[in-house]
């Protein structure tokens, strides 16, 4: 379970060429950061603003890169490359794999 | 050279890439700014310089294709550097970015060997852009330098209307026996300085200068308004400026100096001629000959400025103008009206 949401390799090369205080900095901010986009993901779903919708999910994907969080990274790539669908876009099933990566996430800060 | 640091913008509108992106930048020996979206990106390049610009393209309010186009548009910063980093989706986007500009491409997340080596090499070409664009703004005017910018160079001609104005100084050669060879380049200086001045004050550009002999173009490559009456006031600019230089040169018991003028206005070829490695912008034709005789004439009427009827017909104010006798030039069938100031 752990191994699938963040890649512990591409977690420790980040520490590694950027510092861990500054990896650490980063994880930071990208777990406040995080629900205003998802809470802009949400807007962009209920308003039917397709383009706030794939620019917030590019956006988690690409943050999700960065630290290895394989899971996030590929549900939020699939929500930025199918676009906002008609019905039921797939909110919650992003908004789960965000709170186990944010929890591993943490647990990493903590480390 | 390489090592020197640049000073790089930073466009992102995800706060964790922007502090990832300037850690790296700062980690590499440069300085960095940061940008939230294109819009401000732009403002921040209207108000101060940077060597490289480091684009995100996802972006709200104005995203990184409409930054490019922006740049592209802009004359100042169309040779700006722009690396684009991105996670974007699809090599048409990246192919996008390329034809629109963009010096190089770096995936998100970026590596930071990469980013070394890109940044590395924009600085690198940006600070040869610069030199040069310094070298030609030394050896060229202004205005053939935009010129050159704008349409890059081509060895080829347009016709224009044009006002020619050829000048030299009289017995310039007897003038210079009689001087050490350092006082007569630092003479020939100070004379095409207030040439130069007196030219470009008017709108025309210096386009040959051969020992004390000068020709200058009004209305190539630029269209001017009046191009006729700008080439006369240059040079009636130059004769009081000649006039001042005099009574400095009496106080110290130097010769006088004369400089005669000839304008003609008409049509001209004008383009950059010679080869592709070694070519001026200039003028041809039988107006370029035409101002040519007129200044050789200057000396045989006596006169300090002489011009052609066309030229004459420019000129709002003609009542100092008075008409000399008609001359058949060398290489013109025809004898034609000549005027004196």
């Amino acid at each position: 379970m752990t191994q699938s949401l963040i890649d512990t390799a591409v977690y420790a090369e980040l520490a590694e060429a950027m510092g861990a205080e500054f990896a650490a900095e980063l994880v930071t901010t990208f777990l406040d950061d995080a629900p205003n986009m998802i809470a802009t993901l949400k807007q962009g779903a209920s308003d039917g603003d397709a383009d706030a919708y794939r620019r917030a999910a590019h956006s988690l994907k690409s943050n999700a890169e960065v630290f290895g969080a394989t899971a996030l990274a590929r549900q939020a790539r699939d929500m930025e490359l199918s676009g906002l669908p008609e019905a039921a876009p797939p909110i919650a099933a992003l908004e789960t794999v965000y709170a186990d990566t944010a929890r591993v996430l943490r647990t990493l800060l903590d480390a | 050279m390489r090592d020197a640091p640049g000073r790089l913008l930073i466009v992102d509108d995800n706060k964790v890439n922007r502090l990832l992106m300037t850690r790296s930048v700062e980690q590499l020996g440069h300085t960095a700014a940061v940008a939230e979206n294109g819009r401000i990106a732009m403002e921040m390049l209207a108000q101060e310089p940077f060597d490289i610009l480091l684009l995100d393209i996802e972006m709200p309010e104005m995203d990184g294709f409409e930054v490019l186009e922006a740049l592209k548009a802009d004359p100042k910063l169309r040779d700006l550097p722009v690396i684009v980093t991105s996670s974007v989706e699809g090599l048409d986007n990246i192919v996008r970015c390329i034809e629109l500009g963009a010096e190089d491409y770096i995936p998100k997340p970026v590596n930071k060997v990469l980013l070394n080596a890109r940044v590395g090499a924009s600085l690198e070409r940006k600070r040869l852009n610069d030199e040069q664009k310094k070298l030609l703004d030394r050896f060229a005017t202004v205005e053939v330098a935009e010129h050159l910018s704008e349409g890059g160079f081509a060895i080829g001609g347009q016709r224009l209307h044009a006002t020619i104005l050829f000048c030299d100084i009289r017995d310039f050669t007897a003038i210079s026996e009689t001087m050490a060879p350092e006082a007569t380049i630092d003479l020939i200086n100070t004379y095409y300085t207030l040439m130069f001045d007196a030219v470009s004050c008017q709108g025309g550009i210096v386009s040959l200068m051969v020992g004390d002999g000068l020709m200058a173009l009004f209305g190539a490559p630029k269209p001017i308004e009046n191009s006729a009456r700008s080439a006369v006031a240059a040079a009636q600019d130059m004769l009081a400026m000649t006039a001042a230089l005099n009574d400095e040169r009496a106080v110290v018991g130097e010769p006088e100096l004369r400089i005669g003028f000839g304008i003609a206005t008409g049509e001209v070829v004008a383009g950059y001629t010679g080869t592709d490695d070694r070519a001026t912008y200039t003028c041809i034709g039988k107006t370029v000959n035409l101002a040519a005789r007129l200044e050789a004439h200057t000396k045989i009427v006596n006169r300090d400025i002489l011009f052609d009827e066309e030229t004459l017909h420019g000129l709002t104010d003609q009542t100092a103008c008075t008409p000399v006798p008609d001359v058949r030039f060398k290489g013109f069938s025809e004898a034609k009206r000549v005027f004196a100031l």
